[in-house]
């Protein structure tokens, strides 16, 4: 009983305990369907590359797991979340593959059709997802505008201008030099190998710089911080930035997997995706400490409920209906007046059990 | 109960965890009196009145109002307010954005009979009411557009038209300006002449003398007396508030500490100040100096600290660190400068609680060093396990989340995040509130050895013993600004009457 | 006379931050509406039935900005509006489509869908003190989703499915002034449906209750100061969990001028709607913090909205994202404007 409730308090309980959840669906699912208990687990090598209901998660599940990176500095710093992610992704695409196609153009179908070459239009998604963290992160930090108000500029109009800079069209890039970060590198899709080294960069930086410290200093208690001398301010900036720059690379991998830039549907929904991953990964949104690898098993353990779902033959369309209910129910978990009642009702259960022993 | 009275507490206790907040303490209000409920800190007046209001829950004795049979027990302040208690906060407790006629109602509103709001009805009765009671407003407008004055004011007038026999009013005058305190006072002698039993709690004690005919003292949760305004005089007030009994400890200061001179200027203050808070002072600390800030809470002793430090913004005058002089924006400028300050307010300001010891420890240092340079952690572990071990900081481990550690343990080590830093002028705010003796010495002994290392240290406590146990000069601030310093010969006499000010020294 | 005189002192010096922002807004629909009827003058815009159509395209969005009015009066917001009108048009779409229930039937199921849709947001966001953009914006999927469970295919409603719903929605209400002669030398009289009407009455409705009313009162307390508001009495937690009843049931009768405007259902219908709804707000002089603002203020902000698509589609040239990005710049500036407002004013005291 002690152990149990010890466990349930770790941090990753909630994350595991899905992703235990999720398994389990799978192996009863292909149990009836006749397959082997651990079909899930089953790699293998198809046309010289990985194959496998688990190398497809991790794949599929990559532009959740780089914007869990830049959704998990950015609550545990201010408290709110970007719900402008989804959006930022889809104008970093869009903007990439203008530049690459050049503007107005809808399809390129050979190399020496590019108005630019690919690294411009990487370095240009880039950009344009810092810039839009830059956007956010001055409305947060500089203006004091409440986070989720001052991102919900960007989630309505990044997509917009995004079309804007696609003429409205789907600019389509079916060139394999571009369709490569979305594709394979040798045998290993190429999304896992971005992502992996994202949370590998961010999980260095945050090793090796105080940054983690700081972030969550900020979050904890932002006027002890300042007498502590830290620039509460910057930091919050910063976050909103790099959550950007996250969503730029995300935007990359998105676009390049379907080599196109389909404005409309790139990143849709993703921000709910995101900020489920911060939530299922033991993080609270109510800001302070993190654990960047609840938030990445998070994202994962996301995406493995999409595709099973989808394996289980629920529509796309329908599956945000499941990851309402998750929200909500974690969310209301993590409720003070909810917390307060447990606590209550088990000193309560402890009280009862006192007074039958005595 | 006797015709004039119209409230009475016997024998209320009640404990916090670990704290005896009012150990056997009685209260009386009459009829058309002012009454003062003095004490310094912690002393218990707030628990009284939240005991009164409904929001504490005490433990026992029992209250009772004029009008009620038998003991009261509020469970909220609408209970209270039912009863006839109303209090008025220091911060409003009334809605800015609507109008003055609709903080006097709201909730209780004149209604049509189509149960819609009677506005007419309403504003008409707002101004009868603010008429009576002499507050000019247009009862039409919005309440923020009012000074907090009046804003204090319509909170008064909202208890006074609920029918309140008693009035309890919280530090309602820590941010007026003294033309708005004559105004408060004047309606307080008003609502006096129409029987109205107030209670005032404040901290500047001229207000005290200028309004009150009476006056409870409480000390340590107890109650120390009940004395009628004219027996009371300022001096006994303060040595009635601070108590006498003294823990006679052995004098701290080491052979020579006292003959040591000071030449080497190392804070120099010009005239700075922030508005509201500290009005312009100036203000010499030289190296190896331990300069005491005295004078009663809300005197401007914590405010006056944070100007120097950068905490709050300097908005007139200069600062010279060292003879160079200098410009404080954010307290990392300070930092840099060699300053370090352990605010009074620990969870508030001090602590990062859901961070670990050592990460509170380091984290001024890591502040200093910069976002890219990390203290590697074998040294974080060093540096952390020294002051734990320095300083005796009781803790699990090193990596316990600090909010677990008691209050004397979580100062420590603040204390420690600043001594990392190696300041050259270290403040310290109340460092030794809610600590035990044996702690509150060993603080007491390492300000003496940080002033021997040369450090310069200005120190800020409620209890005056200790300061003149260990400063070498004082300097006293009373209603926001610094009214004197004292030198030589420091006794505990010369300090409260600096304090009490009024009567010469 | 003492009072008077420093009354009228007052009420001169109370231009402050809330009512200029309301003149701005006001000020720049003017001119926006001005600035279109002199470009597109020959492109009929200065005809009174493109104003009318404005307001006829507009109908469902002005029940909604009400909801949402009242939501953020008390410092909350609701972002799933958008998606529960795609809910509530596919539910009369497939009512009387293949389930076969009469109009009334079906709008009354639309209308209690959202009073239940409302108690659960309000409850969640009163009573678990959850913040209402998380709360919201899973409620936001929640509904598109139980859309696309009804079905994914893009409905309409005809005439077969419901001739009576059919004929409401095409009622054309004459206007007795306005109008103009055509080619044929005809006089064609403005029009306006009964979308129009519904939701002006809903405009009235509200703004009649959030100033004569206990309950509207309690919102503007709540959101001006949540702690004040309890201390004086007030139930927040109700207060809270009514104003996000009011919105979604609004947002249904909104839902159901939308359907009679579109009369088709499909999944992806009225996406980003709660962003109109938010900025008309916002553009209208609401505040974000809560506490201020009021439902004209809201109507301009529709209208400014509705002007600026309306001009885009009179254009014809202009891609169909600029009134998007158009109202999130305007929002921007409101924002931003509200918040140099109250850093002013915090520096004041």
């Amino acid at each position: 009983m002690n152990t149990l409730r010890k466990a349930t308090r770790q941090q990753l309980f909630l994350p595991i305990v899905c992703v235990i959840l999720v398994l389990a669906v799978n192996m009863v699912y292909d149990a009836a369907r006749g397959a082997g208990i651990f079909n899930f687990f089953h790699i293998y090598i198809q046309n010289d590359l990985l194959q496998g209901r688990l190398i497809n998660i991790l794949n599929r599940g990559s532009e959740v797991a780089i914007l869990a990176i830049g959704m998990t500095l950015v609550v545990s710093a201010s408290s709110g979340t970007d719900i402008s992610v989804g959006s930022v992704m889809s104008l970093c695409a869009s903007f990439c593959c203008m530049l690459i196609a050049g503007f107005g153009v809808s399809s390129v179908e050979s190399a020496d059709q590019f108005a630019m070459p690919i690294v411009v239009g990487l370095i240009g998604a880039l950009v344009m997802g810092v810039f839009c963290g830059t956007f956010n992160g001055s409305l947060v930090a500089y203006l004091g505008i409440q986070p989720m108000v001052a991102t919900l500029i960007l989630w309505s109009a990044a997509r917009a201008i995004g079309l804007l800079l696609c003429n409205n069209l789907i600019v389509y890039i079916r060139v394999p030099e571009f369709g490569i970060y979305g594709g394979y590198i040798g045998c290993v899709p190429t999304p896992i190998i971005i992502a992996a080294a994202c949370v590998l960069v961010v999980s260095l930086v945050l090793k090796k710089t105080a940054m983690g410290l700081y972030i969550q200093s900020v979050g904890i208690n932002k006027k002890a911080s300042r007498i502590a001398g830290l620039n509460s301010r910057k930091i919050i900036f910063i976050c909103y930035l790099l959550c950007g720059l996250c969503a730029g690379i995300a935007g990359i991998v998105a676009s390049s997997r379907i080599t196109s830039a389909d404005s409309n549907n790139i990143g849709l929904n993703m921000e709910l995706d995101a900020i489920l991953a911060v939530a299922l990964g033991g993080n609270s949104l109510g800001g302070g400490k993190f654990n960047l690898a609840g938030s990445i098993i998070g994202a994962y353990t996301i995406q493995a409920i999409t595709t099973t779902m989808y394996n289980l033959g629920v529509s796309t369309e329908v599956t945000p209906v499941f990851k309402a209910v998750i929200v909500i129910l974690i969310v209301a978990i993590q409720a003070p007046p909810v917390k307060a009642w447990f606590k209550k009702h088990s000193a309560a259960k402890a009280a009862k059990k006192e007074v039958a022993r005595v | 109960m006797e015709n004039n009275i119209v409230l009475t507490a016997r024998g209320i206790c009640m404990t916090f965890p670990g704290v005896k907040a009012l150990d056997n303490v009685d209260f009386t209000l009459r009829k058309g009196e002012i009454h003062a409920l003095m004490g310094e800190n912690g002393a218990g007046k707030s628990t009284l009145i939240k005991c009164l209001t409904g929001i504490n829950d005490f433990e026992a004795g029992e209250i009772r109002v004029d009008g009620v049979d038998g003991p009261v027990k509020n469970r909220s302040t609408l209970d209270a307010q039912r009863v006839g208690i109303s209090t008025v906060y220091q911060e409003v407790n009334l809605c800015p954005n609507l109008s003055v006629a609709e903080n006097l109602y709201i909730g209780r509103e004149p209604m049509t009979a189509f149960r819609t709001i009677n506005r007419r009805a309403m504003f008409k009765r707002a101004d009868e009411l603010v008429k009576r009671l002499d507050i000019h407003v247009d009862v039409t407008q919005n309440l923020e557009n009012y000074s907090l004055a009046i804003q204090q004011m319509i909170a008064i007038a909202r208890a006074v038209d609920m029918n309140c026999k008693v009035l309890i009013l919280d530090e309602p005058t820590s941010s007026l300006d003294d033309g708005e305190v004559e105004k408060l006072f004047t309606m307080m002698r008003n609502l006096k002449e129409q029987g109205v039993g107030i209670v005032f709690v404040t901290h500047f004690l001229e207000q005290v003398y200028a309004v009150c005919d009476r006056i409870t003292v409480l000390r340590n949760g107890t109650l120390v007396g009940e004395y009628p305004i004219a027996d009371l005089p300022r001096l006994e007030l303060v040595s009635a508030m601070m108590g006498k009994d003294f823990d006679d400890l052995v004098d701290i200061r080491p052979e020579g500490y006292n003959d040591r001179t000071f030449d080497q200027p190392e804070i120099e203050a010009r005239g700075m100040s922030h508005r509201g808070t500290i009005k312009p002072f100036d203000l010499d600390i030289r190296k190896g100096e331990v300069v005491g800030l005295t004078g009663l809470l809300g005197s401007g002793r914590s405010e006056l600290a944070r100007v120097i430090y950068g905490a709050d913004k300097n908005q007139t005058g200069t600062l010279k660190v060292a003879g160079k002089e200098v410009k404080i924006n954010q307290p990392i400028d300070a930092m840099n400068l060699g300053m370090g300050l352990l605010p009074d307010d620990r969870k508030a300001e001090g602590i990062i609680g859901d961070l670990s010891v050592r990460e509170n420890i380091i984290l001024a240092m890591q502040a200093k060093r910069g976002m890219f340079r990390l203290i590697p952690r074998a040294k974080q572990e060093e540096i952390a396990d020294h002051y734990i071990q320095l300083l005796q900081i009781k803790t699990a481990s090193r990596e316990t989340p600090i909010k677990q550690l008691s209050g004397g343990n979580q100062q420590k080590a603040i204390l420690g995040r600043w001594l990392a830093t190696d300041p050259d002028f270290l403040i310290l705010d109340e460092p030794t509130r809610g600590i035990d003796v044996g702690t509150k010495t060993e603080i007491q002994k390492l300000i003496i050895k940080l002033a021997q290392e040369g450090k310069s240290i200005l120190f800020i406590s409620s209890e005056i013993e200790e300061m003149i146990r260990t400063c070498n000069r004082m300097a006293v601030l009373r209603d926001g600004a610094k009214v004197g310093e004292l030198d030589g010969e420091l006794t505990q006499e010369r300090v409260m009457k600096a304090i009490a000010g009024g009567s010469k020294e | 006379m003492k009072a008077p005189a420093n009354a009228i002192k007052r009420r001169s010096g109370s231009i402050n931050g809330h009512t200029l922002l309301m003149l701005i807004t006001i000020v720049l629909f003017i001119l926006l509406y001005a600035g279109g009827c002199i470009a597109y003058a020959d492109k009929n815009f200065t005809r009174v039935q493109t104003f009318l159509n404005i307001l006829r395209s507009s109908a469902g969005l002005i029940c909604v900005t009400c909801g949402m009015t009242c939501v953020m009066l008390t410092g909350g917001i609701d972002i799933s509006v958008g998606s529960l009108i795609a809910l509530d048009c596919m539910i009369l779409a497939m009512g009387m489509g293949d389930w076969g229930f009469s109009a009334v039937v079906s709008m009354v199921l639309v209308l209690v869908l959202g009073i239940a849709f409302g108690l659960f947001q309000g409850f969640c966001v009163g009573y678990l003190q959850i913040q209402p953009f998380i709360v919201t914006m899973a409620g936001m999927f929640f509904a598109r989703g139980m859309t696309a469970v009804i079905s994914t295919d893009q409905l309409s409603i005809t005439a077969e499915s419901s001739q009576w719903f059919y004929d409401l929605a095409n009622y054309r209400i004459y206007l007795p002034f306005g109008g103009y002669l055509n080619k044929a030398g005809k006089m064609v009289m403005p029009y306006i449906g009964w979308g129009v009407v519904v939701s002006f009455a809903v405009l009235i409705v509200i703004f009649l209750v959030l100033r004569y009313t206990r309950f509207g009162r309690s919102l503007y307390a709540v959101g001006g100061n949540e702690q004040s508001a309890a201390m004086m009495g007030l139930n927040v937690k109700k207060t809270k969990m009514l104003a996000y009843v009011l919105a979604s049931f609004l947002c249904s009768i909104g839902g159901i001028c939308y359907a009679m405007n579109t009369m088709s259902a499909n999944v992806n219908q009225a996406t980003g709607l709660e962003m109109d709804a938010i900025s008309s707000c916002v553009i209208g002089g609401t505040l974000l913090t809560g506490g201020v603002g009021n439902v004209l203020g809201s109507l301009f902000g529709v209208l400014i909205n509705g002007t600026i698509s309306s001009i885009v589609q009179t254009n014809g040239k202009l891609a169909s994202s600029w009134p998007n990005i158009l109202t999130a710049i305007l929002l921007c500036f409101f924002i931003v404007l509200q918040s140099v407002f109250a850093i002013l004013k915090d520096r004041k005291k």
